[in-house]
């Protein structure tokens, strides 16, 4: 067979992107239709900036998910080498393919004979399944530590801030380097630390539920009892492996991971959310609120928080980019993940050895990297803006 | 002024113990002090070599014993062997009297870093090399990268919304979210690939650390100016764009200034206040460009060092390393905190 | 520089109308308005916010803004169409010719720029003077606006100056090239009242003394009457009324004007006797304007068919001076009518004594710089405050700021606690019980309504749920819905429709939101309530309401209000008994009518004068306040008040500055604290005398 040209190769690729094209054109239909009672979503299409934002994030959460939960995308499977398309390049036809097999590397092959487009579109499902929710457990670790130092202000801030400081001192690397080797994994300080971060995100809706309804007890204990029973269900499974009704389990490279993800984003949000508290609690609301004898923490969470939100929410969108580079780097320096694992950043890590003769194992990664990342930005800005309007 | 700087210093030195003390706990923890022995030894050792070889060492002190040995605040550690006496603070096994003539404190206060085990060598001078190589590196980058990250910044914001603000806001944009493995990456392979065929530039800078020429250290100096340059131009151009719709602009407008007046006269030292900070305070993220870009280009300064420590096991070296790099960090915040106070004139310095 | 020959009006605005363009819709700001300023003369813009009177002054110096733009009109400044000229030619005009003053003197003054340099710029752009010669004139225009030692105030940064001072330097920044036009908007809205009274004076003497024209834009009657010659109205982007302060004051032409007199307090008003009136109705958003008059749907001579029919030119008063109105039935309406009595009340008497304090003493202990630590000092935020306070009794507490009226709000709320004397409330001690340890009755009992409006109410949460919210706190309703249907009726209470319940709190205007504020603050159904300045951020047609609202509530519920306020006249208007307070001090205590007749305690007096009325028939004595309040970092030694004191010479020994005074009893619970004799006090004449009619 001959190789494909490259009009044909760019055509093939939005072939195989279909579902995803699918995906994006109801979102974007159902959205712009809808826009007026979405809110701040909403508000979102009146942006070009956002709009393209949106859509190049959204085009690699759909690729993430349809390819990497339900193969659909992908032609080859990521582990399998196929003798004789080592470095091939772009549009390589398999020299003797099996029925059912793809016929062609549509971005060719890597140094290992490996399908670089399958493995492109597998890696966004490695960044999907982590970034945002690494970012999430940050946002509760800085929020929970973070409403109080600004609130209270005194000891507590100046000794929160102090750690918060420390970390951020911290060259990431070094902290990586220190967090995600074998010997540190295998004295189980992540698991330990996972058991302390994660413990955040239950501490935080309890608080919330407690001081939002104590003046009603059976419907606070109601909610307090179901987010006990699932978030220390998932708690266990999670943090300590030790999941009572054997479901849940996480694996231990993949924990450290976002543990030390969690881990240096966690004092840049702390700082966000204090520097906001400091500013909203001179409102008369919080006054009025203190007047009528609210307890603190009803008035961090339901009368500051609420109002931090416009920025925090930017700020989401920025730090899941963050933490999608970092992501990309940990993989660059082959830390944590494992080496076959298709992740943007080790593959990049893998193809710039030979990238003054080879590019192509090396650039789709890196631009899928760099799309994401601009799209995360450009949603960012998008809603900044928008926020500002009226 | 003297009282803030000394009380900043007093927290800088606190930070760096505390920072100091969790490197040397972490690099110091068993499994670590276990394959150090294995390789120093051999990797079939048993359980007990390993202790007694660590033992040996001084390994199986106590923690903070340990940390102020190495910080040279706790006598060196000496160990009785059938030979005599070795120690931490002297080569080879001697007499009882030959030890009480040597001295009893060797840790880094006393400029005794310890011995690299990846390099063979005293830590010190590695690392006072490696820092002057990243010294040159870094320099360059500075000088590329805060001039232009500001002016595009300052055209950007000084008037928001124009065309030319989109432009360099777009610019800017990709910058940041390009980290320098990927602009790296791609630089290479446009600049310096047999692919591309433009070969302007060479793809690897080890040429660079005897003959820094334009050839062979521009790429690496871009690639780490380009990921910080788009963050503080957005820095500036937010800040400027404020300080743009500040009363006294107006002020100064409706007094009749001419536009490039308000811009130079009125806005700019309002504008440089904020983004200062921010270009000290990214000190500890170029340190990780540093270390991506001197791995990617294979420059051996202080970021490869890095590395080569850390996958090394080079226990010593590597905190070393982390000294330097804390140290780097918080002075530079102290001098973000002190440029900070002069530049803003409304803190006053009594 | 751009001078040239003309002795026609200064500035010449004809048919003006801007508009703002937005994404969805052009928003029209100013319509058909049309002014002109003689040379010499001060014309005064008023009207409430979003009335568009500060568009117009923007719209004269021609800095609109992107989105804003001339549709209609000219302005033209001595002759010339400002519209017409090029950037390069409107340069040379600003600054030089036409100078502009701001509401905020901080913000209007470059942080990191010392003064001389912010000054010099003026002369050195427009007249081309060297260094020197620009320094030379700085001096002298900083020495005409009154600083003290004009060198030093050269060489500091702005913020190393206070408000008063900062609003001298840029008024001095104004005159450096001797404009001959001067648009000042809001400049003292800031200020305190003293020192706004000093600042308007200096203004008004410096007018006089360059020359210049002004356009006096403010939201104050009572300021436009002490420095202008002539008045313009604005109501909702128009002119309304326009004439010479006499014919608008005491010969109002139109409906608005009218209305807008009788809902300020002036002297005459009485809560019980002589209750303001209110304008009914809200101010319409500039996109959902009515057709044909503006204000016809709250006027109280609107005739349908006509009022509504078209677009309403200015028609001129016949008689009178430049005097023209845009009411279609001025001629036809009997503008001498008396004012149709709102409901009058009898004068609640007040009960037992509720509230007590006893030598409340309130110190903070406070680092003396921020940033850089340093030794500890004590600020006396309350120093020895007694009084008491009765059953639906209101007892007004002025002053201005530092005075400690907020710290004392604190400490009574609970939020602070007392490091001396003692709070009874109902004759039990709450003065150091945070408000934590305090029960749920007494939390709901004393509660408090505060100054901002757009503050007040937590922007994420429904209006009912906030009310509901302060219910389920104070215990009230058994289950959800019985506390929602208590929340209806305390929207009923401050009159506001119920389906306000389920709106988001910037769906309301700033009186509305001061209602929500209002019922949550009775939502425990409090029996003594502080408001803290609750009507000072509104315009003034809606203070009328909220005011008459906190007094009906009041006469209903029997409330103790304590009415926090620095606005002397609503403090006349509205309260039982007056506290006056200066850095911390009570200086005077007594009923309304022993501390506005003398003897006064000359803070007191000076702060009676500060204050405009809106009213040509009252005379007023003349007393201006050198400098600025101390800080209450720093207080003077002796007396708080003697640093500006002017009868300070007439106590002999030096007194003021060794001693505090001793509070004095002057009989009937009337008390100051001062060490004038009592032959002293007795000669003090009257601040406000209303001439006869």
């Amino acid at each position: 067979m001959e190789p494909l040209s490259w009009s044909e190769i760019i055509l093939r690729i939005l072939g195989q992107f279909t579902p995803v094209w699918i995906a994006l054109i109801v979102t974007f239909v159902v959205s712009i239709l809808y826009k007026r009672r979405l809110g701040l979503y909403g508000k979102l299409f009146d942006s070009t900036i956002g709009m393209i934002g949106f859509a190049l994030v959204m085009f690699w959460v759909f690729t993430g998910v349809f390819g990497g939960l339900f193969n659909l995308i992908i032609t080859h499977d990521v582990l399998d080498q196929v003798s004789g398309m080592k470095n091939k390049v772009p549009g390589t036809p398999l020299p003797s393919p099996e029925d059912g097999v793809y016929e062609y590397y549509l971005l060719g092959g890597d140094n290992l004979a490996r399908d670089v487009f399958s493995r492109m579109v597998k890696g966004a499902w490695e960044v999907i399944k982590i970034a945002p929710f690494a970012t999430l457990f940050a946002f509760m670790v800085g929020i929970t530590l973070g409403l109080p130092a600004g609130y209270y202000g005194g000891k507590l801030d100046t000794f929160l801030s102090f750690l918060a400081n420390l970390i951020l001192a911290f060259p990431v690397i070094l902290l990586f380097y220190l967090l995600v080797t074998p010997e540190i994994v295998a004295t189980g300080i992540p698991v330990y630390m996972a058991g302390v971060l994660f413990i955040f995100p239950i501490v935080f809706l309890v608080i919330l539920y407690n001081s939002r309804f104590y003046t009603q007890p059976a419907k606070r204990n109601l909610y307090i009892a179901i987010t006990l029973v699932i978030g220390l269900w998932l708690y266990l499974g999670i943090a300590w492996d030790a999941d009572p009704l054997g479901l849940i389990s996480f694996p231990p490279n993949l924990l450290v991971v976002f543990v030390s993800v969690v881990f240096v984003n966690s004092p840049t949000v702390f700082r966000i959310v204090r520097g906001l508290t400091l500013d909203i609690k001179t409102r008369d609301y919080v006054a009025a609120a203190q007047t009528r004898g609210e307890g603190p923490w009803y008035i961090m969470l339901w009368e500051i928080l609420p109002n931090a939100r416009g920025p925090l929410i930017v700020d989401f969108c920025l730090r899941i980019g963050y933490t999608t580079i970092l992501l990309g780097t940990l993989g660059f320096f082959g830390l944590g993940l494992s080496p076959e694992s298709p992740d943007w950043g080790s593959t990049i890590n893998e193809g710039r050895k030979l990238l003054t003769i080879y590019l192509h194992p090396a650039l789709p990664p890196a631009f899928a990297l760099l799309t994401l990342v601009l799209g995360l930005n450009l949603l960012a800005d998008g809603l900044r803006e928008e926020s500002l309007r009226d | 002024m003297g009282l803030f700087i000394l009380r900043r210093l007093g927290v800088m030195l606190l930070t760096a113990l505390c920072l100091t003390f969790i490197v040397f706990f972490l690099t110091n923890l068993f499994p670590n002090l276990e394959k150090l022995a294995k390789t120093e030894g051999n990797f079939r050792m048993s359980d007990e070599a390993v202790i007694s070889y660590l033992t040996r060492e001084g390994h199986m002190q106590p923690l903070p014993v340990k940390y102020g040995q190495w910080l040279g605040v706790v006598p060196g550690f000496t160990f009785e062997t059938d030979d005599g006496i070795t120690g931490q603070c002297f080569d080879g096994a001697l007499t009882a009297e030959q030890v009480a003539e040597q001295r009893r404190y060797c840790g880094i206060l006393q400029g005794d870093w310890g011995f690299s085990t990846r390099f063979k060598d005293e830590v010190g001078p590695i690392i006072g090399e490696r820092l002057s190589l990243t010294g040159i590196l870094m320099f360059w980058v500075m000088l590329l990268m805060v001039p232009s990250a500001l002016i595009l910044g300052v055209l950007a914001g000084m008037r928001e919304g124009s065309r030319t603000d989109r432009a360099l806001s777009t610019v800017a944009i990709t910058t940041t979210a390009t980290p320098e493995y990927v602009s790296g990456v791609v630089l290479i392979a446009v600049f310096a690939s047999s692919a591309v065929g433009l070969r302007w530039f060479k793809g690897t800078a080890t040429g660079a650390m005897e003959n820094p020429t334009f050839e062979n250290f521009f790429l690496p100096v871009l690639t780490i100016a380009l990921y910080g340059m788009g963050y503080i131009a957005r820095m500036t151009r937010a800040s400027m764009a404020e300080v743009m719709t500040a009363q006294y602009i107006r002020t100064a407008r409706l007094k009749g200034v001419s536009f490039p007046n308000i811009v130079m006269k009125h806005a700019l030292r309002n504008a440089l206040i904020a983004p200062f900070t921010v270009i000290m305070l990214q000190f500890p993220w170029l340190l990780n460009g540093v270390v991506i870009v001197e791995t990617l280009f294979n420059y051996k300064g202080f970021g490869w060092t890095l590395v080569e420590a850390a996958s090394n096991n080079d226990i010593e070296l590597l905190l070393g390393v982390s000294v330097v790099s804390v140290f780097v960090v918080l002075i530079t915040q102290l001098i973000s905190d002190i440029g900070y106070v002069y530049l803003n004139p409304r803190i006053s310095v009594s | 520089m751009a001078t040239w020959e003309y002795d026609g009006p200064i500035l010449e605005i004809d048919k003006l109308s801007i508009s703002f363009f937005t994404r969805l819709r052009e928003i029209p700001a100013v319509m058909d308005f049309s002014v002109k300023v003689q040379p010499g003369e001060a014309v005064g813009l008023v009207g409430e916010s979003g009335c568009g009177k500060s568009t117009v002054a923007l719209g004269v110096m021609q800095d609109l803004g992107k989105n804003g733009r001339i549709v209609g009109g000219s302005i033209k400044f001595k002759g010339r169409d400002l519209g017409e000229m090029s950037d390069d030619e409107l340069r040379t005009i600003r600054g030089s010719q036409i100078a502009m003053i701001y509401q905020e003197p901080m913000a209007s003054l470059n942080p990191a720029m010392k003064i001389a340099k912010q000054l010099m710029e003026v002369p050195m752009i427009h007249e081309g003077l060297d260094e020197k010669a620009a320094y030379q004139r700085a001096l002298e225009v900083v020495t005409d606006v009154k600083l003290p030692d004009p060198e030093r105030i050269l060489k500091s940064y702005p913020h190393q100056l206070s408000g008063g001072q900062q609003q001298r330097i840029v008024i001095a920044m104004a005159l450096m090239s001797k404009p001959s036009l001067l648009i000042l908007d809001e400049p003292t809205t800031a200020l305190d009242v003293t020192v706004e009274a000093a600042v308007v004076e200096l203004v008004k003497d410096l007018g006089k003394k360059y020359g210049t024209s002004m356009l006096f834009i403010s939201h104050n009657l009572g300021l436009v009457l002490e420095t202008c010659d002539r008045i313009c109205v604005m109501y909702s982007g128009e002119a309304v009324e326009r004439g010479s302060i006499e014919d608008v004051f005491d010969e109002m032409q139109h409906p608005y004007t009218q209305a807008l007199f009788r809902s300020i307090p002036l002297p005459g008003a009485d809560k019980n006797a002589r209750p303001l009136v209110a304008i009914p109705g809200n101010f319409p958003l500039p996109h959902e304007r009515p057709p044909g008059c503006n204000f016809g749907p709250r006027c109280d001579y609107f005739e349908a068919g006509r009022c509504d029919a078209g677009d309403i030119p200015m028609f001129d008063v016949p008689g009178n001076d430049r005097h023209a109105t845009r009411c279609l039935r001025f001629q036809e309406i009997d503008w001498h009518a008396p004012i149709e009595a709102a409901a009058q009340h009898d004068k609640t008497e007040p009960g037992q004594v509720v509230l007590k304090m006893e030598n409340l003493k309130k110190y903070y202990e406070v680092a003396a710089n921020a940033l850089f630590g340093g030794d500890k000092k004590v600020v006396k935020a309350n120093e020895t405050l007694s009084f008491e306070a009765r059953e639906s009794e209101t007892l007004a507490i002025v002053g201005e700021s530092g005075c400690g009226k907020s710290t004392f709000a604190k400490v009574l709320m609970g939020l602070e606690t007392a490091t001396d004397g003692q709070i009874l409330l109902d004759n039990r001690n709450i003065e150091s019980t945070p408000i934590e340890n305090r029960d749920t009755k007494t939390v709901a009992d004393v509660q408090m309504v505060f100054q901002n409006p757009f503050d007040t109410l937590n922007p994420s949460m429904t209006v009912g749920r906030q009310i509901i919210r302060a219910l389920e706190i104070f215990g009230v309703g058994e289950t959800e819905e019985e506390r929602r249907e208590r929340m209806l009726q305390l929207l009923d209470l401050v009159k506001l429709p119920r389906e306000f319940a389920d709106r988001m709190p910037r769906q309301l205007s700033g009186g509305q939101k001061q209602r929500v504020g209002i019922a949550r603050a009775f939502a425990g159904d409090a029996r003594i309530v502080v408001a803290d300045e609750p009507v000072s951020a509104l315009d003034v047609s809606v203070q009328a309401a909220v005011t008459d609202l906190l007094m009906e509530i009041q006469r209903e519920q029997k409330t103790t209000l304590l009415f926090i306020s620095h606005d002397l006249s609503i403090v006349r208007y509205l309260s039982d008994r007056v506290m006056v307070m200066y850095l911390g001090h009570v200086v005077e205590l007594g009923t309304t009518e022993q501390v506005f007749a003398p003897p006064y305690h000359p803070y007191t007096e000076a702060l009676l004068s500060a204050v405009p009325i809106a009213d040509t028939h009252v005379e007023k004595q003349h007393i201006v306040l050198d400098g600025d309040i101390p800080s209450a970092m720093n207080p003077p030694p002796g007396c708080p008040f003697q640093t500006r004191c002017r009868w300070k010479s007439e106590v002999p020994g030096g007194l003021c500055e060794k001693e505090v005074p001793p509070v004095r009893q002057l009989g009937d619970g009337h008390q100051v604290k001062c060490h004038l004799s009592d032959e002293q006090l007795a000669r003090m004449e009257p601040v406000i005398k209303i001439a006869a009619e």
